[in-house]
């Protein structure tokens, strides 16, 4: 099954879905024979296709929009905000190459500040799924439920098999005293590969997969923060996203842990393919994992871990 | 001109001048974008009380018509309509900018037959486009009027939302523009000149009639002749003069929102039906 047979059986099913794009077919390319004049391509027009959205919602619609996350989210920002999230429509959005996906695009195309923007807006929800078989698990749902959705678009395939779907809930793939990894998305799949190399270096390691920013697994968080260190791993500018979300918690719940982010602290990633941005980066297993063992054996810990990125 | 029109001019007037009294009296006490209300009065009005179908019977029927105010900052002047229809009680104008209502500067939903929230520009158009999709999707026969102020139309979504109509063939749908020749604080053609309208809106494929906004038989025959062409986005540009019905202020770049002291209200009350008034000292604000 992929993303867009989903889509399609969803919709041929229930008479409410209209499938939108701004002219971003990637995920829609032939679901137009099955819908006919409930697939609606308004043209490179992403505030135009959001404002159409909350107008088919008014009419008891349950737009699924596409485009790609950086216009989706930032171009069309306020449309969303204004004319989905006030309201409260259920106006779902896919949004296509986010974070690290939009690979040799470049920064004009880099959505890393698409869940710190989504987020922010009340009633509305934001997904992170690990890879295609959580994406898969979590849109019926999702795309069903009342709210307004912010979903980051993630085919990838990790071979992973995930567990059943909860709304705001994470996945604990595995517990762990000395380290708890907490991340999203594509990163996923790296993170599993540190947590086998951790493993094999003595350390008890934990890994959660957060898939919901929006409601987030708050307890999820609070567990974690009971291994004597806490990592966060995202395609995401280290402001307002799963870093910012652990900090708030914490702060929420009175309560402190040591944390050392994996993110992008001020700047744009560099483009090239994926698995070189990941290597440039120092996002890969092995980059993330000998990160946390330099952090773990380092004599002059601080309290507080204090992010520091290399250009 | 032909004479065809069924409708009871007199009465309108008479009912615009009551639309007009409601906006001067939300002019204090806080104020209100009192210039813009005016100049929008008899169009919604009209759109009301002889075209729209929709009323306190139909306000949830999905097959009502729609009215969208985009502009949004005009919406006193739905609000003295809605008075005069019979669709909100008169008192619950003094409740204008109450903490414990809902009748603010802008619209919203929590006013029964506002369609839609708005007040930030170039929105609506997209909105209406949305409705009027569904519309056509279902086959239905509701029409969709979305009205847009001048200055609104700097905004690109306006212009987007024209292509897009455009290319769906929404001819359920009719943006009317509430051409009172002013943006906020200066005259349209000083600023970003929009001259020539009409042809803008054929150029991007619309059928577009051009109006005087306030004669009530020219609203008439206009609309009556809906559509203007099949396949095609409506568009009428309703010449409107800002601050209409009160001389002391009309097209006067300075009078846009407006908050009067109590005596100046009745003054321009006065001025509403007739008297000449002498000029006003009130500061006005700007709100933005």
């Amino acid at each position: 099954m992929t993303y867009e047979e989903l889509l399609t059986r969803q919709a041929t099913a229930d008479e409410r879905f209209i499938v939108m794009t701004a002219e971003n077919r990637a995920l829609v390319r032939n679901i137009h024979a099955h819908l006919g004049s409930r697939f609606i391509d308004t043209g490179i027009t992403e505030q135009t296709m959001i404002g159409a959205a909350a107008g088919l919602a008014l009419r008891g619609r349950i737009p699924v929009v596409h485009a790609l996350a950086s216009f989706l989210t930032m171009r069309a920002f306020e449309f969303v905000r204004t004319d989905a999230g006030i309201p409260n429509l259920p106006v779902k959005l896919s949004s296509f190459i986010p974070g690290f996906l939009s690979d040799g695009n470049g920064p004009t195309h880099q959505a890393i500040e698409d869940i710190a923007l989504m987020r922010g807006i009340p009633n509305m929800t934001v997904f992170a799924p690990a890879d295609e078989d959580d994406l898969l698990k979590m849109l019926p749902e999702i795309w069903t439920y009342s709210a307004p959705s912010y979903v980051r678009i993630n085919t990838q395939k990790s071979g992973y098999e995930h567990a059943p779907f909860k709304f705001g809930k994470a996945e604990v793939v595995g517990e762990g005293t000395d380290v708890t990894i907490l991340t999203y998305g594509l990163l996923f799949a790296q993170t599993l590969a540190a947590v086998e190399i951790l493993k094999n270096e003595g350390l008890s390691v934990g890994l959660i997969n957060m898939r919901c920013l929006k409601p987030v697994d708050e307890q999820a968080i609070l567990k974690a923060a009971n291994s004597k260190l806490v990592v966060t791993v995202e395609d995401h500018f280290l402001t307002g996203g799963l870093y910012s979300i652990v900090a708030e918690t914490l702060l929420k719940y009175q309560t402190t842990a040591k944390v050392l982010p994996f993110a992008l602290n001020e700047k744009w990633f560099k483009p090239s393919l994926l698995p070189n941005v990941l290597q440039h980066e120092g996002f890969t297993g092995k980059q993330i994992a000998e990160k946390i063992l330099g952090y773990t054996t380092s004599a002059v810990q601080q309290t507080i871990a204090v992010p520091q990125f290399s250009e | 001109m032909t004479n065809e029109s069924n409708i009871d001019k007199q009465k309108l007037q008479q009912t615009a001048l009551k639309v007009r009294e409601h906006i001067v009296r939300m002019a204090t006490d806080g104020g209100c974008f009192v210039g813009a209300s005016l100049s929008a009065a008899d169009l919604i009005l009209y759109l009301y009380s002889e075209w729209l179908n929709i009323g306190n019977h139909n306000l949830n029927d999905p097959d009502r018509d729609y009215l969208f105010l985009s502009k949004g900052h005009d919406v006193p002047a739905l609000y003295g309509t809605f008075v005069e229809l019979g669709l909100m009680e008169k008192d619950r104008l003094k409740n204008h900018l109450s903490i414990d209502d809902h009748i603010y500067w802008h619209p919203n939903t929590k006013i029964p037959g506002i369609e839609f929230h708005s007040g930030s520009l170039g929105h609506l158009p997209s909105v209406a486009i949305g409705v009027a999709m569904d519309i056509k999707i279902r086959g239905g026969k509701n029409r969709v009027v979305c009205i847009l102020g001048d200055g609104e139309l700097n905004e690109g979504t306006c212009w987007e939302a024209v292509l897009v109509a455009n290319a769906y063939k929404l001819d359920n749908l009719i943006f009317v523009v509430d051409r009172n020749q002013f943006q906020a604080n200066m005259p349209t053609e000083e600023l970003i000149p929009l001259e020539p309208l009409h042809d803008k809106f054929t150029a991007f494929g619309a059928a577009v009639k051009r109006i005087d906004g306030h004669d009530f038989d020219a609203l008439h025959n206009a609309f009556s002749a809906y559509p203007f062409e099949t396949g095609k986005l409506n568009v009428v540009i309703a010449d409107t003069v800002r601050g209409r019905g009160l001389p002391s202020i009309e097209r006067r770049a300075d009078r846009w929102f407006c908050n009067f002291t109590a005596p100046e209200i009745e003054s321009l009350l006065k001025e509403l039906h007739g008297e000449h008034i002498s000029q006003l000292t009130s500061e006005t604000l700007v709100v933005r």
